[in-house]
Order: structure tokens, then sequence, then C-alpha cells
């Protein structure tokens, strides 16, 4: 039998919180989970009465109790919001099909506008098609950067004014650590950040609630809330980089539930030192988007996918962009460096 | 890997009658669990002992609570319990 709640000694503990160690029962861990991102929000003054905030959605755990709490903060606490649910159709099929059906049940649970962007229509690629041109190792890369500028679109045709995800403080750990396996300093810089500024005209600001929030605790709570949410991995994911860093991250959980927190605290302390070389944030002179480099990656990837170049956009070929801008034409050692023979 | 139930031949729910008891040994965790992988998993046999055993993100509930508050692997299993196993994995 397990023992009794830490908190109010009355009902039996449930489980056990990694970031504490204490031991709940139920309702004392909701009220916990609640008040610990209702802190979050006011400490990091995330939001300001009146907005209109898009809640990205995925049909996902971490969507799905984003979207559940920032509903009942809201309420509970007057945050004066009005809530929408965005979510991106990449166009795969038997996952992200099946995931939207939970978010337009999500959609009318908890009775939020939503709105549908789909890669199809921004691009004209589904990731079904690009998978068929690149196969399966980098399509990842197509999907982030194109699901990063799509959420921002879907945010501007519905004129909200910021966009909140449901990147939970596993997923950030993630991030530093591959950020530091990568050696990626500007990144690695930026990615604790719990929100983003407006960086340009097309970007909308963005911020992670529940950027404290363990990814244990999320799924203890939609699983005790018997919240709707589809739990399948993307069928096109296995080869993601991303994939090892989290199985290292669970092991190092498992010794010392601490450790993800501590990740995360290292990530934000740490501090780039002067005269290490930045990428400097302009535009995208075709499309507009913010961009380090004369074309965005997301109309790189896109020009190669369109011309049947598709590594155009992995790895460094900055210097094919401006021949890509002026139209040249590529040589034909060129030409064969980008096809996907040795994707 | 996808969701757990796919490892267990893509069902949900088992009900697992365990070999009776003859001489009052208690069952552990662990010994269920094997019998479990045994008896339901018919395909990728390995990663199923890994996802569950080593699980790197899978969840365990005892009859709704978490396994950690019961000595994990060395609870002793009662008649009726309710074992939950819950993939903790993206589905962002």
């Amino acid at each position: 039998m397990p023992a009794l709640c830490s908190n109010c000694s009355e009902k039996r503990a449930m489980l056990k919180r990694p970031k504490t160690g204490h031991s709940l029962c139920k309702l004392c861990f909701f009220f916990a989970f609640e008040e610990e991102i209702h802190q979050t929000i006011v400490a990091a003054k995330l939001f300001k009465p009146g907005e209109t905030v898009g809640i990205a959605a995925s049909g996902g755990k971490d969507s799905t109790v984003l979207a559940y709490i920032m509903k009942l903060l809201n309420e509970r606490y007057n945050y004066g919001l009005k809530l929408m649910l965005i979510s991106v159709d990449e166009g795969i099929t038997g996952y992200r099909d099946d995931s939207l059906e939970t978010v337009k049940r999500n959609q009318q649970q908890y009775e939020l506008p939503l709105k549908i962007v789909s890669y199809e229509e921004l691009y004209g690629w589904s990731m079904d098609a690009i998978v068929k041109q690149v196969g399966l190792k980098n399509n990842c890369t197509f999907c982030g950067v194109f699901r990063r500028q799509a959420l921002d679109r879907g945010a501007i045709m519905l004129r909200v004014d910021k966009i909140c995800t449901g990147h939970n403080a596993d997923d950030v750990a993630e991030t530093v650590l591959m950020n530091v396996l990568r050696g990626d300093i500007a990144r690695l810089r930026r990615c604790t950040a719990i929100s983003t500024a407006s960086e340009g005209d097309g970007v909308v600001p963005r911020c992670k609630p529940l950027k404290y929030a363990y990814e244990k605790e999320i799924v203890l709570y939609a699983y005790f809330k018997k919240l709707d949410y589809f739990s399948t991995e993307c069928i096109y994911s296995p080869n993601a980089y991303r994939g090892y860093a989290r199985t290292f991250l669970k092991d190092l959980e498992s010794i010392r539930p601490s450790s993800i927190i501590d990740i995360i605290h290292s990530g934000e302390n740490l501090s780039v030192r002067e005269g290490v070389k930045m990428p400097v944030q302009g535009t995208c002179s075709r499309c507009g988007y913010i961009s380090s480099q004369a074309l965005c990656k997301a109309c790189v990837l896109l020009e190669g996918l369109n011309r049947g170049l598709p590594k155009l956009g992995i790895g460094k070929h900055h210097r094919l962009h401006e021949k890509i801008l002026s139209q040249q034409p590529l040589t034909e050692n060129e030409e064969k460096k980008l096809k996907s023979g040795d994707f | 890997m996808k969701c757990a139930e796919l490892l267990f031949s893509g069902q949900k729910v088992h009900h697992v009658t365990l070999p009776s008891q003859s001489e009052p040994c208690e069952y552990h965790q662990k010994k269920v669990l094997l019998f479990l992988l045994e008896k339901c998993i018919k395909t990728k046999f390995k990663q199923a002992i890994n996802a569950v055993l080593l699980r790197p993100g899978i969840l365990v509930l005892i009859n709704d609570a978490d396994w950690e508050l019961m000595g994990e692997l060395d609870y002793q299993i009662q008649d009726k319990d309710n074992i939950v196993f819950i993939s903790t994995l993206h589905g962002g």
C-alpha cells in the first residue's frame, strides 16, 4: 500500500514528483502542477490582459495539457486572454490525420476556435511527398523548418498577439544537450529563453508556459484528468538526432530526477564570451521571413524540392544561394552534389 | 517504437492470469513483466524488453499509482492488480 499524501496527509499518494521528490495525492498534485504553471506565467510576465493567444495544438499530450491548463488558468485567475488553437497539418498519412481528429475533439471539449494550416496549401508539398523525394534522412529538417513558419503564418491569419507552445522541461533540456553536442552556440544561447520577442514582420512572439513542467507530470496529469490526447510517435522520425539526446536524458533522469531542471538551469546561466561570431539576423529576400542568410531556410529547402535537388538546404551551400537568387544555371557538378543520391 | 500497445500485438488491455502459486512464493514485478512479455509480445521482442524493463520514458502505474511509490520491481503483485504502462513518447 502506498504512503499517504505528504501534503494533505489524508488521501493515498498517487505519484512521486520528480522535481521535488514529494509523494502527492491526485488533488494535491493537480493543484501544485497548475499553480507552478501559473507562477511561471506570472513571473515571466508571459501575457497581458486583452491579448489574443494562439495555442499550438498537435493533439499530443503536451499541447492538450497546455490547452486545458491555459483555459483553466485564464478563468481561475482572470488573465483576460482570448484563446485559440492553431494546428499544422504536415500531411503525414496515418499520423497527423489521426492526431488532427484529436485536436478537433479538443476544440469541442474546450470550446476554443481552431485554425488548421497545411504544408500542402502553404508550400505545395506534403511531408509524404517530401519523404518520397528525400527519404528518411534529414526529412525532419524540412518538417521542423516548415512547421516554424507555418505556425507563424497561421497565427498571422488569426491575428493572434502571441503563440504558446507545449515545450516541456524535458524538451528544453534535450535541446540544450543537442546544441552542446552540435556546438551550435547561437541556438544554445537562446534555446532556454521562455519567450521570444517579435523578431520582425511575419514572426509572432512565442512562449513556453510548460518550460519547467516535467514530461512525467504532464503525462500523469493528462492520464489522471482523462484528457483526450493522441500518443503515437511520428512515423518519419526514427532517425532524428533528438532521439539519442532524449534516451540519454531519460537515463540521467532515472538516476537523478533533478538532472532535467539542472540542465535547463545550466543552459540559462551560460554566457557566451565576447568576440564569438554570431549570425546576424536579417530578412529573407524572397519571402521576407527572418533569416541570417540572403534566403531563409524554408525558401532554400523549397527551391531544392521544386528543382529536384533536395540536398540544397542540407549542409552549407551558401555560395549557391546567390546563384539561385539571380536565377543563374548551376553547373553539372553542382547539380550532382545536390541530387539525392547519397541521402 | 510507437505507443506501448503496438508492442503488445496492438491490444490495449490484457487480462493475465498468473500461474497459480503452489508454494507461498510471491510474485514480483519483474516476474510478471517477463511473463507478460513472453505471453503478449509476438514481435519486436528485444525492443519491448528494453522499453519496459529499462523504460526510457515508459511510466508504470499499479492500481493507478506511480510504481515509484511501490518499490518498483520489488513490488509484490496482488490478486486483481491493475498495471498500466504509459508511453511518454512525443506525439507532437
